[in-house]
């Protein structure tokens, strides 16, 4: 039972953690940019969640799109306005864009929030779904649920809408794109806003959850990776069962080695996993 | 006289695709050998896979006596194997005379670094490219960069040098000059196999013949026998090509 | 021949000398400063080797000069002194390198950085759960070192200074031997490399290993110039970028534009720091972002951009 128990928590935030990585993985695989300030924005989401909860009482579950869309704007013109002066640039120069952007938005966190940690009380707490002998977690199953609603969405959206059917065409082949007539440049804002929407959503998710601080966003940064590698970059499906499998490894890595060491082992695992088979485990598929 | 280069059954799959099936194929020493085949017939993964580029999925390599079908490909070029690219892949930032030097310090087995400065720089006047040293690669024309190629093929002191469409993309005064340029390479001992879409450039240089199609081996033999061969003329090189053979008098 | 190789050996030394007299007697904070700049020198003239040289870009620095530094500390507190200690901890990172080299080299452009990205942290978390041996997320006190002839922050200047001097003398004797001829070329096109008869993956090791064991060996010396370390402060990953910064700054891939780079930055982080105590992390990422958007020279190649372009020593014209 205790095998099955722990099964289950891992697989409880499966969906949350899927949407802390899809985002990542939308914009690696579309801008070709490794976003390291991806872990702040989910911090950043995090706290706008925290502020409209303290302030105006909204539940960050319900909140999450919200924070979302807010952020998006932010993205877009970001990528429009910076990111895209480096995008021909080898990759080391966009990845240190990314890397100082994230300092500056760490460091800017700190000075306004202070290095505190930080959680969203719920009223009243959730509590858990009891299933006789196993018992569930409440808020991470909204959490996933909610998540995988939003990865939903975004999967929708990038098939069946024209601007969708652009971003991929621009992943594929961005001069063939140009060709055809699409926007590159705005095209390229619009998929980093994507998923800095995504950051924003699944950092509102976890505000519930687990604690709010500037000094968490490399953490979850690094969760965004690992998964990455485990489902393979770049596509949605992959994120999916890279967050679900995460989950799970982190839940069976804290039971056998304790709580403490869950992470590094997911990280000595992707290292492995790179070393054998870079391309994850569902190999390179095409986004959507 | 024994083989330099022996394949025996190398077949080799791509996601279930064979591209190469149950090659078997043994190269004498000096000779001038061939090798054609329609566009896809797998003439470049035979190199690549004689070259370790591709590991085969079933049978041996011998080359010189020694078993090469699992040796990393940088230990197979230093045995004495060199090919040049269809696709040239120059080091673009480095000058034409470092380009050589590198390959004679690696490969051909140069003592030091001046040494291997020396004979890039008799490489380079063999191959007619004394007055580019100084350039860098990336700024040659396209025939420049396909003797740079051959240079660097040189410098490795290859036994078995495999010159994958060396050719393509010339214009006809070019190609002579790099066909003048192959049997002078020949005529210093190596093992040449020309893989060639030219009919020219083959039936002037090669005594041999060997024909690709899917991936197998269906013809092998001199030249004139297996361009007489009605089926290898008509079904492997299509018709089109058997007439332009015989417009242009072969 | 004697003098190709005996001028790169003695050259730096000789200049370091002559500086460490000049400065040795100067106050606190120019000592500080030099002996910072030695260290900035040191590291990016280390990661150059790797990530301008052999074209790999390593973010692993931080996994290196944290290991250095922890290994020291627990070495020095079980009564190593202190020279001893620093040769472990150089010992210590080039092994590591030379393990870790043979899983991750085989990696290409992003594959690689994130893997050297992520060891940092593996190391981070390693040493913060090692409680016992290495004090955790509490840190760990060095012993002071005894010395005789120097005060405490002149030891360290010559020490740091020594090793951004042995760290020119190892970029210049790669520079023209086989090894930089290899690095170079795997750094163009590997492909090629392999083909014309370079050992691609001894060649990466070996500059992986080089360029770890300089940053082992900084690792030591800064631990033991500071006298205390905890996890967050030596693993951090602005360790790992700051030296690409300098490089970038000063010119990937030459052999004194990581030192030209590493004083320029420098300068500019001592002008920031002083004035903005609270958030100079957040102007160093301004910098990293101004620095990025506007860096002279192509926008295509980062070889041979800043302020000393690619040099051309092995580049004799017949």
């Amino acid at each position: 039972m205790l095998w099955l128990q722990v099964l289950v928590n891992g697989l409880a935030v499966g969906g949350l953690y899927a949407c802390i990585a899809v985002g990542f993985s939308l914009v690696w695989g579309v801008l070709n940019i490794i976003n390291i300030l991806h872990g702040s924005l989910i911090v950043l989401g995090g706290y706008l969640a925290f502020f409209a909860h303290q302030y105006w009482g909204i539940n960050p579950f319900l909140f999450a799109p919200l924070a979302g869309a807010v952020m998006f704007a932010g993205g877009v013109a970001l990528q429009y306005c910076v990111i895209n002066h480096v995008m021909a640039r080898p990759f080391l120069i966009t990845l240190l864009l990314t890397f100082g952007l994230n300092l500056f938005l760490d460091n800017s966190m700190l000075a306004l929030f202070s290095a505190d940690y930080r959680k969203v009380l719920l009223n009243p707490a959730p509590g858990v779904f009891d299933l006789g002998s196993i018992v569930v977690p409440a808020d991470r199953i909204y959490a996933t649920l909610v998540g995988l609603v939003l990865i939903s969405a975004l999967a929708l959206l990038l098939r069946f809408t024209q601007f969708g059917r652009a971003i991929i065409a621009v992943r594929m082949d961005r001069d063939a794109a140009a060709l055809l007539g699409v926007n590159v440049r705005w095209t390229y804002a619009v998929a980093f806003g994507l998923g800095v929407f995504m950051a924003g959503s699944a950092g509102a998710l976890l505000s519930a959850i687990f604690p709010i601080s500037p000094v968490a966003s490399a953490g979850y940064l690094s969760k965004a990776f690992v998964i990455c590698v485990i489902g393979g970059l770049g596509s949605i499906p992959g994120a999916v069962i890279g967050g679900f499998a995460l989950g799970v490894i982190e839940s069976f890595g804290a039971l056998l080695l304790g709580p403490e060491h869950a992470l590094t082992l997911a990280f000595v695992l992707l290292i492995a996993l790179l070393a054998v088979r870079p391309s994850g485990l569902l190999g390179r598929q095409g986004f959507a | 006289m024994t083989a330099l280069l022996e394949l025996k059954g190398v077949t080799k799959r791509f996601r279930g695709l064979e591209a190469l099936s149950d090659i078997n194929l043994s190269l004498k020493s000096g000779e001038i050998v061939g090798l054609i085949g329609p566009n896809g017939a797998g003439k470049t993964t035979l190199v690549n896979v004689i070259t370790g580029v591709h590991t085969a999925d079933a049978g041996s390599i011998t080359f010189n006596g020694a078993p090469i079908a699992h040796m990393r490909r940088d230990r197979i070029a230093r045995l004495g194997v060199a090919r040049t690219f269809q696709v040239v892949q120059p080091f673009p930032a480095m000058t034409v005379l470092e380009n050589v030097t590198a390959a004679a310090l690696f490969g051909g087995g140069a003592a030091s670094i001046a040494e291997a400065r020396d004979a890039a720089a008799h490489h380079l006047a063999f191959c007619g490219l004394t007055d580019q040293a100084g350039k860098p690669a990336a700024n040659l024309t396209l025939a420049g960069r396909k003797r740079l190629e051959l240079a660097k093929s040189l410098a490795l002191r290859p036994k078995l040098l495999m010159l994958d469409e060396v050719n393509a993309g010339l214009n006809p005064a070019e190609v002579d000059a790099a066909l003048e340029l192959i049997t002078r390479i020949a005529a210093q001992g190596a093992t040449i196999l020309l893989i060639e879409h030219l009919m020219k450039v083959v039936t002037r240089t090669a005594r041999r013949l060997v024909v690709l199609h899917h991936g197998k081996l269906i013809a092998d033999g001199p030249v004139a026998s297996v361009l007489s061969d009605e089926t290898v003329v008509e079904a492997y090189l299509g018709r089109r090509y058997a007439e332009r053979m015989a417009g242009a008098g072969i | 021949m004697m003098l190709r190789i005996a001028l790169p050996l003695a050259l730096p030394f000789a200049i370091v000398a002559v500086a460490f007299v000049l400065l040795s007697q100067t106050d606190a904070y120019i000592i500080r400063l030099a002996t910072t700049f030695g260290m900035y020198a040191a590291l990016a003239l280390a990661w150059n080797i790797i990530g301008g040289i052999a074209g790999y870009p390593s973010f692993a620095t931080a996994a290196f000069f944290g290991l250095g530094a922890y290994v020291t500390a627990v070495a020095q507190n079980l009564g190593a002194p202190l020279l001893v200690g620093v040769g472990l901890a150089g010992a210590g990172a080039a092994l590591f390198a030379g393990l870790l080299g043979s899983a991750i080299l085989h990696l290409r452009g992003k594959y690689f950085a994130i893997a050297s990205l992520v060891i940092a942290e593996v190391l981070r978390e390693l040493t913060n759960s090692w409680t016992s041996v290495t004090g955790g997320g509490m840190g760990i006190n060095l012993p002071l070192a005894k010395t005789t002839l120097l005060t405490q922050p002149q030891l360290y200047l010559a020490a740091m200074l020594f090793l951004a001097a042995a760290a020119t003398s190892a970029s210049m004797l790669i520079d023209r031997s086989r090894l930089g001829v290899a690095l170079r070329c795997i750094a163009q096109n590997e492909d090629a490399a392999q083909i014309i008869g370079v050992d691609t993956r001894m060649a990466k090791t070996w500059a992986f290993v080089i360029s770890s064991l300089f940053i082992g060996l900084v690792g030591g010396v800064y631990a033991s110039w500071v006298t205390y370390i905890d996890p967050t402060d030596v693993y951090d990953g602005a360790m790992s970028v700051k030296p690409i910064l300098m490089a970038l700054l000063g010119g990937v891939g030459s052999v004194f534009g990581p030192v030209l780079g590493a004083f320029a930055y420098l300068l500019l982080e001592e002008l920031l720091w002083r004035n903005l105590l609270e958030f100079h992390a957040g102007i160093l990422g301004l910098l990293v972002v101004l620095l990025v958007l506007f860096l002279p020279g192509g926008l295509s190649q980062i070889r041979g951009v800043g302020l000393v372009s690619l040099p051309k020593i092995w580049r004799r014209a017949p």
